[in-house]
């Protein structure tokens, strides 16, 4: 609808001069403190730090800290000269539009690399930034196939993309006991991207796609297109989109007397599916990138770490992100070189074993051995079934 | 057969969701020509303050009933709306009233935005769950399934055109309205202050905003500060579709857009073979509105209710 758009270009455009505002107010205040004798080498990290996912923001910030202050207390040289590695980290709002600002931002401030983004809708855009500057960034959390598939030699991420889970999903469902299975996509790239992926694992693993229907991220009434589904007499409901369609849709299955199983991807495994399911999102499953952290194999160190230098919780993604940067770190000293040059192909071939189990990219910059964890609404609480491959 | 029912069923509740917020825009347009874009977001404070309201009466030291809760906390949402809606029209509308029509009509956008932004900085950004302050119970009857809160918003939009329309035609007040809405200068010379006689329609729809904001909440069981905007430019197709200004009109054009999108959705599948998916429902709904406008511009129910320019 046009005037939807054009509302959210005036909000986007009020947001960009709040923005201008006060960052002109705040660039003065940034010092850099000069230590003699040491080569200051910065990287950069992108995440939200404001808005509804700023804690997941900060949780990423942290994770690629520690890796730097770690990193720095060993005193590295590099090409013959101590060297101290500086974090800049900045904030994307997990808006596409201001995350090309920040890339390039941070491309103008001189970084050797970057960790980020956090979202898939802003690593993507910024992606191209990075590759025109010929600089490494390695993604924690972007799981969308499109980051890989640009053929940028710049692009990595430790976590396993869309594919990787569609195809856990697919095989999973028809693992539950589903034969005849109803897709609800809510046409985002996530959602529609893990959808296909989704029924093409399916179909493989010898399940039927009965229904096909699609929503959108802001309904919230989804009766319409569940009766249709109830009609073609499905036994799984798998959805691709968010928690907050997600937790609705589960009292609806309910209301109108569907007997399914009901499955969606990360973007329902969150506490606030609990909260808006209720008592209608038990039984519910749901899958996850990567391992609960006390399954990883440097998970019970790190989460002693994090809590002592942070004095808070690990949300989801920091270990991601520490693994990350010291994957990049790595690659530098092992090139003995800040220069992309050098160091990228140093990256493209590395074994780094790290917090999340081992970090080594494909042709592309995934990550080879990405993990899939899924689990089950049991009691009110997410309870961890099995990791897949 | 049972499916077509269930949609017919899903289609009605749907509709009468749109009906009970299309009352109040085509109410504020009957009366003043004004298309009142902030109504939506006035839903949305509704359900914002009944939820904060329920959240402090459950969470304080005196013990209520559940009813008692609600009836508190609606009342509340009721009082809180019409605060703000009186004063959305002091600052917004009125010193607009003789400007050219676009100039409220921007205006009218720009409460909405400034609103969505408030409620977004006092409830935060996250999704509110509806709490379990009674049992939500579904009844099957011919293999279709209809919840208490579902049959409940039916009956209640029903109830609010009858009252509206009684209220409007039967008492002096709405007496005054009709004379407002035929020509504010008259009026004004008969007797009618016509000030007041605006307010009362603000404070009014603003009422029927806020019990709108709880059961759409209640229904879907999830409130959040963006949930006014679509649901009001629903809602105002319905009434558009309807005849905006027609309360009657309100009440079929909010469920015969219902059920074209719940209908659509079900079937656009089926009928075309699976080229058209249910992401043409909101297409369809469009396509009957532009096709009835084309042969009706006043919409099904439309009348030439005032005619001031």
């Amino acid at each position: 609808m046009a005037a939807t758009g054009k509302l959210e270009r005036f909000r986007n455009l009020f947001c960009g001069v709040v923005f201008l505002i006060s960052f002109l107010g705040l660039s003065g205040c940034g010092s850099d403190e000069q230590n003699a004798g040491q080569k200051v080498i910065k990287i950069g990290q992108v995440s939200p730090l404001t808005g509804n996912i700023a804690h997941l923001g900060k949780d990423n910030e942290n994770g690629a800290r520690l890796a730097i202050e770690e990193a720095n207390a060993r005193s590295l040289s590099i090409g013959g000269e101590k060297v101290r590695f500086e974090l800049i980290s900045e904030d994307d709002e997990a808006k596409p539009l201001k995350s090309t600002i920040v890339a390039q931002k941070l491309v103008d401030a001189g970084v050797i690399g970057v960790i980020g983004h956090l979202n898939s809708g802003t690593t993507i855009p910024a992606s191209k930034i990075y590759n025109d500057a010929g600089i490494a960034q390695i993604s924690p959390s972007a799981t969308n196939v499109n980051y890989t598939n640009q053929g940028f030699d710049t692009a990595f991420r430790v976590i396993a993309n869309d594919a990787q889970q569609g195809r856990v999903l697919g095989a999973f469902a028809i693992k539950l006991g589903a034969k005849k299975i109803g897709v609800i996509d809510d046409r985002t790239d996530y959602g529609k991207g893990l959808a296909e992926e989704f029924e093409k694992s399916a179909v493989a693993s010898g399940g039927e796609i009965v229904a096909h229907e699609f929503t959108d991220n802001t309904k919230t009434d989804f009766t319409a297109i569940l009766t249709r589904i109830k009609s073609k007499e499905a036994d799984l409901i798998f959805f691709s989109g968010m928690d907050a369609q997600a937790g609705p849709m589960m009292k609806q299955i309910k209301n109108l007397g569907l007997n399914v199983l009901f499955l969606t991807g990360d973007g329902g495994q969150t506490q606030q599916f609990l909260t808006l399911g209720g008592a209608e999102a038990e039984g519910a499953y749901a899958s996850s990138p990567g391992e609960p952290l006390d399954k990883m194999s440097g998970g019970k160190d790190f989460t002693k770490k994090y809590t002592e230098t942070f004095n808070q919780s690990i949300q989801i993604y920091a270990p991601y992100a520490y693994d990350a940067m010291n994957a990049l770190i790595s690659a530098i000293v092992a090139a003995d070189s800040v220069d992309p040059k050098d160091y990228l192909p140093k990256l493209a071939a590395i074994e780094h074993a790290g917090v999340t189990g081992p970090v080594s990219f494909d042709q592309k910059g995934d990550i080879k051995r990405g993990t899939i964890s899924l689990y089950r609404v049991s009691e009110g609480r997410w309870a961890y079934i099995e990791t897949l491959e | 057969m049972d499916i077509f029912l269930q949609q017919v069923i899903n289609g009605l509740v749907l509709g009468s969701v749109y009906a009970l917020v299309a009352l109040g825009y085509t109410m504020v347009y009957g009366i003043l020509g004004l298309i009142n874009f902030a109504h939506g977001e006035v839903v949305m404070v509704g359900a914002m303050v009944f939820l904060t309201a329920v959240s402090v009466l459950g969470g304080g030291p005196l013990v209520l009933s559940n009813s008692t809760i609600i009836v508190f906390a609606v009342l509340t949402a009721i009082f809180v709306c019409s605060i703000l809606a009186f004063f959305i029209e002091r600052i917004a509308y009125r010193p607009l009233r003789n400007a050219p029509r676009l100039a409220p009509l921007i205006t009218a956008i720009g409460m909405s935005i400034l609103l969505q932004n408030i409620a977004m900085m006092i409830w935060g950004r996250q999704y509110r769950t509806f709490p379990e302050l009674f049992q939500i119970e579904s009844y099957t009857f011919a293999g279709a399934n209809v919840t208490n809160v579902q049959l409940f918003i039916v009956g209640i939009s029903i109830a609010i055109m009858a009252s509206l329309l009684a209220v409007i035609h039967l008492t002096k007040v709405g007496r005054a309205m009709r004379a407002t809405a035929e020509s504010p200068q008259i009026a004004s010379l008969m007797g009618v202050n016509v000030n007041t006689v605006i307010s009362l329609t603000f404070i009014i729809g603003a009422g029927l905003a806020a019990i709108a904001g709880v059961l759409v909440s209640a229904n879907y069981s999830i409130a959040h500060y963006s949930m006014g905007f679509i649901l009001g430019l629903k809602a105002f197709t319905a009434a558009v579709l309807g005849g905006i200004g027609n309360l009657t009109g309100a009440m079929v054009g909010g469920i015969l857009l219902g059920l074209i999108e719940s209908i659509g959705a079900g079937y656009i599948g089926d009928l075309t073979g699976g080229f058209m998916g249910s992401h043409y429902q909101d297409v369809f709904a469009f396509l009957v509105l532009i096709i009835v406008l084309v042969f009706r511009p006043t919409g099904i129910m439309g009348e030439r209710v005032a005619d001031r320019s």
